[in-house]
């Protein structure tokens, strides 16, 4: 197991210098360079140009860039903000956790629906049922969520009222962040009503997000579920009389779980793709907004540190979910 | 799809099933994917006869009429079915013409796609050693972004517009052809047929690309349809964050992007750019489930 | 230890707000994250709404609503007769804001200036380089390394600049953001516990409004402050709600989230107008957006050309088409809202068939130019793009042939510059300071061909004015030198001058005592806000 382990982080380490040179480049190809928009239509004169050049580091050989670029990342230094001179490791760990409670939020969510979906898709097999849920899936599947949510937000904070139309919280409720996830520190807060504000602006972005995963979610499910009630010890199991709940749940659905549980874990990318146009849409202030944010602030050294932590991010939870696959099928790990 | 064979039968007896009629009987039995065909159908007849089809031009701003609602809301006029943008456009005449940009980038992304990664999975599955292990690590290194996120700053990167956005998400959709490809290589290079032929004196070119490829289509053909319809949506996603084909072309998520100011007050002008994208894409993967069930021999059993 | 102590001081913090539940809250709806909270590293319209105008005060403050100046912790001033040396005397017993994170022991004194500016352009000064990449943008942009000579403390409440040249427009520099006066007691604290940074994240000054804290990208919370020198505000609690989608802004304006609004889309301001509850303000921006041609490449070089030119384009339609009305059209380079605008100057009238003869006239054929369009929306220019494609149309018309090029952002600034530029660019300036000079010398002054001069003009009679008006401290003599100065430059036309875009504010009917500012900055100080 160790072996495998070590094996998977031997291949992430040329994976990891290979993002890091891509995300480097970046900055490197665009024409004009980031000086010139730190004084917009304010026309800089050439020695101050060349001073802050210098002061960035920026007139040096390429190849020493990256290298001292290489050297800072392993002392944990994602550079800093040309906009607003703060290091990007500050802001990313700032703006994480909100990221994180959104995503996890939207794949509770989406397992809690999909995997019941898929299941109940794959008993009722070629029913009216099979067919709604699936046809629904499959509408999900196709959802441009960015779309899906502006819906949302004219009907349910629009025209009914019912949910705010951006933010993490209400105005009202202010207290320190402890943990970063706003339901935990709302409550943590002890002030009355803020967890419930926390929850109300929390349901359509979270609603938005797992969309896709959700529909991917029930369509796995429903397959692997038809592939392994048509094995042997399924039949066997229900021949010996068990009672079909017990056959499904305990038997198939263990088995059936499987693959899905892969398709979880594949959902992570997709999630803070997700992210990006959720964000977006309901001002969250996450990564995926902040990203969109500085792209278009053309505030490059953010874009390459974020596009540096969020491949590391993303590399690490594949890497944690092919180990637990490994426990799961050790098949897999030769 | 000119073959229209409406035998409910499956082909056999004494004549070989022909390939395409075995493949629209499979194909006809899923109902949705043909009720996708068909939308697809008309969407790529409304979108090459656009100019026909529309009742206005999709770039004439009409003063007396901006944020006319559709005809059938209170204060709609027939001529603007669809009703009129912030600027007096009407909308039906540039979703039609949007219908142009959706199906061109789907079908200019794929091209590039699959032609790619086609050749790129090949030479990996076919030399293996060295060169594999190098085109495997770059695909690895793509797939650690978030595809949206790389495409969007690739873009940044080239400058917003409408060519720089099929680039991008050619580029991201890239790995999946080149896993695939690759995958479908390594398992045929060792069969009968392979190695007879290569016995036979066959030459590299030769076996990678009429012996080996034609084998391992179909697993292609159902990804490169699932990347048309995702190269729609991530196109216009960009174009929603600004970052894809640029006002005033009628891109969906264009002009998503150009509405969303209006969200409160006219509610038509975002809704159907949307629902026009999620009908698109919705008739795609109906289609692209049935080419599945119709290429994919293990499922056809079950 | 260090997380109990941050536990500790955040339960006070909430304890705090609690307890002003039945407080006065005014709630802004602002459009941007402020870039930090140290005015001087940045240029942002948002940071100063955050640091500036809230949290800290400058020696000389704009009169609300206004580009003229009032004292602020300068109470007086004298300066020598050949205006280079200003001497100060600065209010007595200001006191800096008491916070969680730090408690001052003394008040205000000279030491607080010489800081404030020293760190901004001695490179020896620890303060310098604080921050990575830290450029004091606005302090070079508006001259100063070049123009101080020395600060010196004459006593505890005077202060002296001495600078290297007269220059008129200094006093108004000293209104600006940057110009903000800090408290070094508190940078000195911070240095000797070793975490200089925090002077850009949890700011101190004198200003009406404290610092409470600042939630990233989603909210901004401040307080009265109690030992204001001006007075306590009459609000209590000031939150700034960051809300980056204007669309958005409006509907938590409309829905009483919050009670003022920054920057509404154009479009949704006919729609705010009709609800009861809200009072739109409106007033032109300090702001130009202009078309430059390049005046040393033929035929340009011809002022009757240039102004045939600008006779053929309809600059009403691009203020329509662009801003949908929100904007006017601009004739002089200076905007209406700044002292000495000249009113009495005539705009090129628009009359495509004299523009035509003129060009003829003037022995221009088959003209064939460039147009160069912005890529990015500036406040002055919503899409340039739109702006040349109808201007193309307009010039077509007089037979004249336009191909619209563009670039990057930092590539169309750095090439627009370049003395042989192929064509004419659109670009604009926003004012940073109310002065004339800001705009007049540093857009069309001899100086600045081959820089900010993207017409590369150098007209010997304007730049004279120039001069004389620099030197010349008198407000009602600069005026006639810059009302003159209006005169020639329409004469020989190296712009068509474009639009002013116009500014709203929306804000609830329960406010008062909110002013626009030309300045674009959105200040709450003297602001109310009825139960």
């Amino acid at each position: 197991m160790l072996r495998f382990i070590f094996g998977r982080l031997a291949v992430l380490i040329p994976t990891f210098i290979g993002v890091s040179i891509i995300a480097f480049s970046f900055i490197r190809l665009l024409p004009g360079d980031p000086v010139m928009l730190m004084s917009g239509e304010r026309v800089m004169s050439p020695e101050r140009h060349a001073q802050i050049m210098t002061d960035l580091g920026l007139d040096r050989p390429i190849y020493i860039q990256y290298f001292d670029y290489l050297v800072n990342l392993l002392h944990g230094d994602f550079g800093s903000s040309i906009v607003t001179k703060r290091a990007v490791l500050d802001d990313f760990l700032q703006l994480f956790p909100a990221t994180v409670e959104l995503s996890l939020c939207a794949i509770i969510l989406a397992v809690a629906l999909g995997v019941p979906a898929g299941v109940l898709a794959a008993v009722k097999r070629g029913t009216w049922l099979d067919q709604t849920l699936m046809g629904t899936a499959l509408v999900g599947y196709s959802m441009p969520i960015f779309w899906w949510g502006l819906l949302l937000v004219i009907f349910f904070s629009g025209y009914l009222g019912w949910t705010p139309v951006s933010g993490r919280i209400s105005l009202m409720y202010f207290f320190p962040q402890v943990t970063g996830f706003m339901l935990i520190d709302s409550l943590i807060s002890g002030q009355a009503g803020a967890f419930k504000s926390a929850v109300t602006y929390l349901i359509l972005p979270t609603i938005v997000l797992a969309t896709i995963p959700l529909a991917v979610i029930a369509r796995q499910t429903r397959s692997a579920m038809l592939e392994v009630l048509g094995e042997d010890y399924v039949r066997t199991a229900r021949s010996k009389g068990l009672s079909p709940f017990r056959v499904i749940g305990v038997h198939a659905l263990r088995n059936a779980l499987i693959p899905v549980v892969t398709t979880i874990g594949l959902q992570v990318g997709v999630l803070l793709a997700g992210a990006i146009l959720t964000e977006t849409i309901f001002s969250w202030p996450g990564i995926g907004k902040w990203m969109v944010d500085s792209v278009f602030k053309r505030d490059y050294q953010v874009v390459q540190g974020g596009l540096m932590l969020i491949a590391a991010v993303i590399m690490i939870v594949n890497l944690i979910v092919d180990v637990l696959y490994g426990f799961i099928n050790p098949r897999i790990r030769h | 799809m000119a073959v229209v064979d409406t035998n409910s039968v499956p082909p056999s007896g004494t004549a070989p099933p022909s390939g395409l009629s075995e493949f629209w009987f499979y194909f006809s039995r899923n109902k949705g994917a043909v009720i996708g065909l068909v939308i697809f159908v008309i969407i790529l007849v409304l979108a090459v006869f656009a100019p026909l089809v529309t009742p206005h031009s999709p770039s004439i701003q009409n003063r007396d009429v901006l944020l006319l609602p559709p005809a059938l809301s209170a204060g709609g006029q027939w001529t603007y079915l669809l009703g009129t943008d912030a600027v007096g456009r009407d909308i039906l005449s540039r979703l039609i013409y949007g219908a142009r940009f959706s199906l061109f980038i789907g079908l200019v992304v794929v091209t590039l796609s699959v032609i790619s990664g086609v050749l790129v999975g090949l030479v990996a599955g076919y030399f293996r050693g060295r060169t594999d292990t190098i085109i495997m690590r770059v695909m690895d290194i793509i797939l650690a972004f978030p595809s949206l996120l790389l495409a969007l700053v690739l873009v940044a990167v080239l400058g917003p517009g409408l060519v720089n956005a099929m680039i991008a998400i050619s580029l991201v959709n890239l790995p999946h052809f080149v896993r695939l490809t690759r995958a479908a290589v390594m398992s045929e290079r060792t069969k009968d047929y392979v190695i007879a032929s290569r016995v036979a004196g066959a030459g590299t070119l030769r076996l990678m690309f009429l012996t080996i490829l034609p084998n391992c289509l179909a697993p292609l053909i159902v990804q490169a349809t699932l990347a048309f319809s995702a190269a729609i949506l991530d196109a216009a996603a960009l174009g929603f964050l600004g970052m894809g084909a640029q006002p005033p072309t009628p891109e969906w998520g264009t002009m998503l992007a150009e509405a969303r100011e209006f969200i409160q007050r006219a509610w038509w002008v975002v809704t159907f750019p949307g629902l026009a994208i999620l009908i698109t894409v919705l008739a795609i993967n109906l289609m692209g489930d049935g080419l599945r069930d119709a290429l994919d021999p293990k499922l056809k059993r079950s | 230890m260090k997380k109990l102590t941050t536990l500790l001081a955040a339960t006070a913090i909430a304890t705090l707000m609690a307890g002003s539940a039945w407080s006065k809250t005014l709630v802004y709806c602002s459009e941007a994250s402020p870039e930090g909270f140290d005015p001087g590293l940045y240029t942002g319209g948002q940071t100063f709404d955050a640091s500036s105008r809230t949290v800290y005060n400058r020696l000389f403050e704009f009169k609300h609503g206004g580009t003229e100046l009032e004292p602020g912790l300068a109470e007086s001033y004298t300066v020598s007769d050949d205006g280079t040396e200003y001497t100060f005397k600065l209010r007595p017993g200001v006191k800096f804001q008491t916070t969680e994170y730090f408690t001052p022991t003394r008040e205000l004194n000279a030491d607080d200036v010489i800081f404030s500016f020293e760190r901004q352009y001695k490179a020896d000064n620890p303060w310098n380089k604080y921050v990575a990449g830290a450029s004091w943008e606005y302090f070079s942009g508006m001259g100063f390394p070049e123009l101080i000579d020395s600060i010196t403390k004459v006593d505890d409440l005077t202060v002296k600049f001495k600078l290297k040249r007269a220059e008129a427009p200094f006093l108004a520099n000293l209104g600006m953001d940057f110009a903000s006066i800090m408290s070094k007691e508190y940078a000195d604290k911070l240095a000797a516990d070793g975490k200089m940074e925090l002077l850009n994240q949890q700011p101190l000054g004198t200003g009406p409004f404290t610092f409470v804290a600042y939630q990233t990208d989603a909210a901004i919370r401040y307080k009265a402050n109690p030992d204001y020198w001006a007075g306590k505000e009459k609000i209590d609690d000031l939150v700034f709600a960051i809300t980056t989608d204007a669309a958005i802004r409006a509907q938590k304006l409309k829905a009483g989230e919050c009670h003022v609004m920054a920057y509404p889309n154009a479009a949704d301001v006919a729609e705010l107008k009709k609800d009861e509850n809200l009072t739109i303000l409106e007033q032109e921006g300090l702001n130009v957006s202009y078309l430059a041609y390049n005046t040393l490449v033929a035929p340009f070089d011809k002022a009757e050309v240039r102004k045939a030119l600008n006779m053929a384009v309809n600059k009403q339609a691009i203020v329509d088409a662009v801003f949908q009305g929100a904007a006017t059209v601009a004739k002089n380079p200076i905007p209406p809202t700044m002292w000495s605008y000249n009113n009495a100057v005539e705009d090129d009238k628009y009359d495509p068939e004299a523009a035509k003869k003129m060009l003829e006239e003037a022995g221009v054929k088959d003209l064939k130019m460039k147009i160069w369009a912005m890529p990015v929306a500036r406040p002055y220019m919503l899409n340039a793009r739109r702006a040349a494609e109808l201007m193309q149309a307009d010039l077509a018309a007089i037979g004249v042939t336009v191909e619209i090029v563009s670039y990057e952002w930092a590539e169309y600034l750095k090439l627009s510059s370049a003395k042989d530029r192929d064509g004419a660019a659109i670009l604009g300036w926003t004012g940073d300071n109310g002065d004339p000079d800001n705009f007049l010398d540093t857009l069309l002054g001899c100086d600045a061909v081959g820089g900010n001069n993207r017409a590369q003009w150098c007209n010997k009679e304007f730049d004279d004015l120039m001069t004389k008006a620099k030197a010349t401290a008198d407000v009602a003599e600069r005026t006639k030198f810059y009302e003159e100065a209006q005169v020639i430059f329409k004469k020989e036309a190296p712009w068509n001058t474009l639009d002013h875009s116009l500014v709203f504010v929306p804000i609830n009917k329960k406010v008062s005592g909110f002013v626009m500012d030309p300045l674009g900055i959105h200040r709450f100080n003297g602001v109310d806000i009825a139960e």
